[in-house]
């Protein structure tokens, strides 16, 4: 299955939510504020290199450009895709769940 | 930017996929994200079967918004994609009357007066059941909320 979150782990808890329910092999994809989760050293990130085993993780490229997130500031372990590369998650997963 | 999906995991059809936005624009992404998601989605081939805006998604769907020159006019936005690509933009009927959403059919029953339709082009307004019905006819449903 393939999860989207899109809100700040410092604005709400679906993405906390969200990782308690995947299971492995699925994905989650970040996309609008809730690409603010995996900047390096905050005080969420650690929460979710924690809940991540098993799932793979994707952050949408635009929106931390738009948001002046540099690549350098991500943690470790998540891969950075571009809406194409969303396009293909949706694809490749049976299902979707938005965590709104 | 190469996918990074493994190969083997991206089917070779083409898939359909249909789009369900609920978030208002200029005050959520959604109405953004779900637009470029289905420019992506349509550049690989795949159909969308049909968007369905609900809730305040539905403000998407008026032609008298004014954004700033400066600014990304999401109507706008929307309306091409319907002409250009055909892609059927179903706004949520109920939704829509309560915000003040309605083509000349609704704007007549309801004695709004000549000229009071705001429906802007490519869109048009039905019921929920074109939600269940996109949901059966397609391989995908993406939401895209607030």
């Amino acid at each position: 299955m393939l999860h989207t979150v899109n809100a700040s782990p410092f604005e709400r808890t679906a993405l906390t939510c969200c990782l308690a329910h995947a299971v492995n092999g699925d994905a989650v994809v970040l996309i609008e504020d809730a690409v603010y989760a995996v900047v390096k050293g905050s005080t969420a990130s650690a929460e979710i290199v924690a809940m991540t085993e098993g799932v793979d993780l994707y952050v949408l490229g635009p929106d931390l450009a738009a948001r002046g997130i540099n690549r350098a500031k991500l943690i470790a372990g998540i891969t950075e895709i571009d809406y194409a590369g969303f396009v293909d998650l949706v694809v490749a997963h049976t299902s979707s769940q938005a965590w709104l | 930017m190469q996918p990074t999906v493994p190969a083997a995991r991206i089917e070779d059809v083409d898939v359909k996929i249909s789009v369900l936005v609920h978030a208002a624009p200029y005050t959520h992404q959604a109405a953004d994200t779900a637009y470029q998601f289905i420019l992506a989605a349509i550049a690989k081939g795949h159909a969308i079967t049909r968007v369905f805006f609900y809730h305040d998604g539905v403000n998407i769907a008026t032609r008298l918004a004014v954004p700033p020159a400066d600014d990304r006019n999401i109507q706008k936005c929307w309306s091409v994609l319907a002409a250009e690509h055909g892609v059927d933009l179903v706004v949520c009927i109920a939704a829509a009357q309560r915000r003040g959403i309605l083509d000349e059919g609704e704007a007549r029953r309801h004695g709004k007066g000549d000229g009071a339709a705001n429906l802007a082009p490519g869109f048009r307004i039905a019921g929920l059941g074109q939600l269940i019905e996109m949901g059966i006819q397609s391989d995908r449903l993406v939401v895209f909320g607030a």
